[in-house]
């Protein structure tokens, strides 16, 4: 019986990391398109994230979104229109700040410019999460829908069964629903073409004709869509704070770092695997050591294979 | 002197502020006063490693924290006093920052940067889970002296500003030596350091360690100053932030930009806090953030960078080059003295071998970038590596000095085996080496550049100068000796990197095509130096497009292609064998 007991906490456990991992890995995915087709190191992205569930949360109580929809439908369409804003927020911010030390700008700066897009973000960072916490206060805010404490019960074998929460399983598919939305859109439309070339070679695919900084801006913005978007599945699930945004950007630039550096679905899986080990933790370690066991994870995961399940080389000599 | 001027600067600095602490008779305002000391330390802890070597450390509160935890647990559990304390914690914190140290200098540039984050924030939660949530310091108001419990909240003020000044002349001894040129130039152009002979991962340890010890030492005083240690308040991310941002603002690699700094945000961001922290929270946080995107966006370096450079600019530009002073020492060359004699030809023919290449393969993925290549360089001998563009021959270079390991094969320098080894050991057997793009560190002085390329065989700092001093005028620099790097021209520029590969005082140069991008008569200047320096006995392998110089210029010629070997021989027979001339000179050279 104990035996079973084990068996049935870690399939919970391992179906908890997979659904929490999902919306991992849309996090992820909206970093690593950053990343892979701007080269740049957004430290933001969390405060980014922060901010996009703040806006699905204000959207649906204060906007009418909660009257119109309903408490079951009314997040996820809260969750859309946030996504839409942080469209245009990322747009701005790329415009006005990030630009200034990215795309053709990098070529006078030192390292390739990582060194002032670093410090760049984490200012950005700090105004985010400070100038969150002076607007909404640090009370914990969440997003809760009926779902949020409702499962489906899913019998395994005679004897067990795991339980499958609604709402997480609901930020999963959307996830993954997501995901294929953005691996269509890179490699089948012309936008996605020029992501590719501009990541490739930005100087090549300038000759070429394409606006490089038209696409860098389109990847950012972008890509901090999809990680608000993901910022307010989680919103539905966990509750959160201005503060929240260091706490995942751990959790993401593992999730980039083991997918492979560059690689934009590979972050899906890098994030998938990122929720797994963390739900998994929780077998063996005490809840507060859980971001601990990410942090050691992304430590050796740089340290034994910086390049990633599917990115070639992290770094050129 | 610029010495004594400097000092006096900063003595000047240490009595005005204690004048000022001493008249500030309002406890909340003394405090301020003490804060901007601690962090403008705190940023200097951080200046020594990230300012100087380039690399982003986003987690110094893990040694800051530690010292804190440190000092608190330390008088808490064993009733120690912060004399012994403070040292005790410097301890820890330069351990940890050895042991930090010793993997994360694997990773570069942003790698490093956020594998420098995750150790406070891992160590946050190990401290909130081991249940030190907030840890009060005990109160000792009967032994005041011993537990540096003052009534007198200007002591404290007193005592961090002894530690600023010795942080101060701390980093401004660093600076000026052998250590700080080593991180300066590791910040500039780290493969260019490690082929300097700089052995760049032990120097970065030590500044790590350095760093980490002073970071802890600040963390311990911290402790005692505010009593109180929580771990958000001490591993959090903008207590890193804090230190970066202090430097960054006031100004990198520089003794005074953490203490410009500080001294300006840290009463902002106090007072503001203070008097609206109670319905705008978070508001020192906007301000920093604020601080330090505006300066890296307005002036990347620092305040007092960009007002260093505005008075210059004010005082009639010495730093603009002065474009009609060419080096004296450039003589015109005339064709005839340029030839190689037939003496040297033939003695090079004979003479030992100083480096071979045996069997030498490195293989990227599927491609055999260089594929079992083997060849001889005799001493005094110049020896020409040509082959199309992607034949290999900077990847075999690369093999020479050691920036690859080779996949397969040795390279023996005097008979020893010296494949696998790093770029600065190699460089300490006696090779010297030149960059196809020049990579010099464009920040430093010509006679600055060219010292990092002596330490490697200097036992002082001032025989360093002197081999320096001795390289640059062997390549005819010393009229333009104390120019900055960005400030000269190709040739200029080419010649500077021969002379810091000469400062090492090499038997072997290799040198990667050294007269690209030139124009013929500079080009000319440049063949002068290397025949003098090949008469000097000095070995030089040179990787070459311009044939018709080359010809002139080289004992012995290898051919790669492909990553082979094609053929070998004299000048002549080369510039004969058709299928060489051919194949990878043009139709043109066929006719000649």
């Amino acid at each position: 019986m104990n035996f079973l007991q084990t068996f049935e906490n870690v399939v919970q456990a391992a179906i908890a990391g997979l659904l929490t991992g999902s919306i991992y890995g849309l996090m992820c995915v909206g970093l690593a398109l950053i990343f892979g087709v701007m080269r740049v190191i957004n430290f933001a992205q969390g405060d980014f994230m922060m901010v996009g569930m703040y806006a699905a949360y204000y959207i649906f109580s204060l906007f009418g979104v909660q009257a119109v929809f309903g408490n079951s439908l009314g997040p996820y369409v809260a969750i859309l229109l946030a996504t839409g804003v942080s469209f245009v927020f990322g747009y701005f911010v790329h415009a006005v700040l990030i630009s200034r030390v990215s795309g053709t700008k990098t070529i006078q700066l030192d390292g390739e410019g990582h060194y002032a897009q670093l410090i760049l973000t984490l200012g950005i960072a700090l105004i985010m999460t400070n100038g969150a916490q002076m607007i909404f206060g640090s009370v914990m805010a969440a997003l809760r829908t009926p779902l949020t404490s409702a499962a489906w019960e899913l019998p395994v074998g005679t004897n067990i069964s795991v339980f499958l929460n609604k709402s997480r399983s609901i930020a999963a598919v959307l996830s993954v629903l997501c995901i294929l939305g953005i691996s269509l859109l890179i490699n089948r439309t012309r936008l996605g073409k020029s992501f590719r070339a501009s990541a490739d070679n930005p100087v090549a695919a300038t000759y070429m004709g394409i606006d490089v900084n038209k696409a860098h801006r389109m990847a950012f913005a972008i890509g901090i869509a999809i990680t608000a978007m993901a910022g307010g599945l989680l919103a539905t699930n966990y509750p959160f704070h201005p503060f929240v945004g260091l706490e995942y950007v751990i959790v993401m630039y593992a999730g980039v770092v083991l997918g492979g550096m560059g690689s934009i679905i590979g972050a899906f899986w890098g994030g998938l695997t990122i929720g797994l080990v963390q739900q998994l933790s929780t077998l063996v370690l005490p809840t507060q050591l859980q971001n601990t066991a990410i942090f050691v994870v992304f430590l050796l995961i740089i340290f034994f294979r910086p390049q990633g399940f599917f990115g070639k080389n992290a770094e050129r000599t | 002197m610029k010495d004594r001027h400097s000092l006096q600067t900063m003595l000047g600095f240490v009595a005005i502020y204690a004048l000022l602490a001493t008249f500030t008779t309002d406890g909340y305002y003394q405090l301020i006063l003490t804060m901007v000391l601690v962090w403008a330390c705190f940023g200097l802890s951080w200046n020594l490693l990230s300012g100087y070597t380039g690399l982003v450390s986003f987690g110094h509160a893990a040694f800051f924290g530690l010292g804190a935890y440190t000092t608190a647990l330390g008088q808490m559990h064993f009733g120690l006093s912060p004399y012994v304390l403070i040292p005790l914690a410097a301890i820890f914190g330069g351990i940890s920052g050895l042991l930090v140290g010793i993997p994360t200098f694997r990773l570069r540039g942003h790698y490093f940067a956020l594998a420098m984050l995750a150790y406070p924030l891992a160590l946050l939660y190990v401290f909130e889970w081991l249940g030190y949530q907030e840890v009060t310091l005990p109160m000792m108001r009967d032994q005041p002296l011993a537990y540096m419990q003052f009534e007198d909240p200007r002591i404290y003020t007193y005592i961090a500003l002894a530690m600023l000044l010795g942080g101060m002349l701390l980093t401004r001894k660093i600076e000026r030596t052998r250590f700080g040129m080593a991180l300066l130039s590791i910040k500039q152009n780290e493969a260019a350091a490690e082929a300097a002979g700089i052995d760049t991962y032990s120097w970065k340890l030590k500044a790590i360690t350095l760093s980490g010890a002073m970071a802890a030492a600040v963390g311990a005083f911290y402790a005692i100053v505010l009593l109180v240690v929580t771990p958000i308040s001490v591993f959090g991310m903008l207590v890193s932030s804090q230190a970066l941002i202090v430097t960054m603002f006031g100004g990198v690699g520089t003794v005074w930009g953490a203490v410009i700094g500080s001294a300006i945000l840290i009463p902002i961001a106090e007072i503001l806090h203070s008097e609206l922290g109670s319905y705008l929270p978070g508001i020192q946080g906007v301000i920093y953030g604020a601080a330090v995107t505006t300066v890296i966006l307005v002036a990347p370096e620092g305040l007092y960078w960009k007002v260093r450079d505005m008075l210059r600019q004010r005082k009639g530009g010495t730093t603009t080059p002065v474009r009609d002073m060419e080096a004296p020492n450039s003589v015109a060359p005339s064709l005839a003295s340029i030839e190689r004699s037939d003496q040297q030809r033939s003695a090079a023919e004979s003479g030992e071998v100083i480096l071979e290449a045996r069997g030498l393969s490195k293989q990227f993925g599927g491609l055999m970038a260089v594929d079992d290549v083997s060849f001889k360089v005799r001493k005094g001998m110049i020896l020409g590596i040509i082959g199309p563009n992607g034949a290999g021959k900077t990847t075999a270079f690369n093999l020479l000095n050691g920036f690859f390991e080779p996949t397969a094969g040795e390279v023996l320098i005097n008979g020893r085996n010296m494949a696998g080894l790093k770029p600065h050991e190699v460089c300490a057997a006696g090779v010297g080496r030149t960059f196809q793009i020049m990579r010099p560190f464009m920040r430093m002085s010509v006679a600055e550049n060219v010292v990092v390329g002596a330490f490697v065989h200097a036992s002082t700092d001032e025989q360093a100068h002197r081999l320096a001093q001795e390289a640059i005028e062997k390549v005819g620099l010393s009229a333009i000796a104390d120019r900055i790097a960005s400030e000269l021209t190709s040739k200029e520029l080419r010649l500077m990197e021969l002379a810091r590969a000469l400062a090492g005082q090499p038997q072997l140069l290799l040198l990667d095509e050294t007269l690209a991008g030139l124009g013929q008569s500079e080009a000319e200047e440049l063949i002068v130096v290397l025949k003098r320096l090949a008469a000097e006995d000095i070995t030089i392998v040179i990787i070459e497009h311009t044939m018709h110089v080359m010809v002139r210029l080289v004992d012995r010629f290898v051919v790669l292609n492909h990553g082979k070997v094609l053929t070998e021989g004299s000048p002549e027979s080369i510039i004969r064998d058709k299928s060489v001339v051919e194949a990878y000179l043009g139709k043109k050279w066929s006719a000649a």
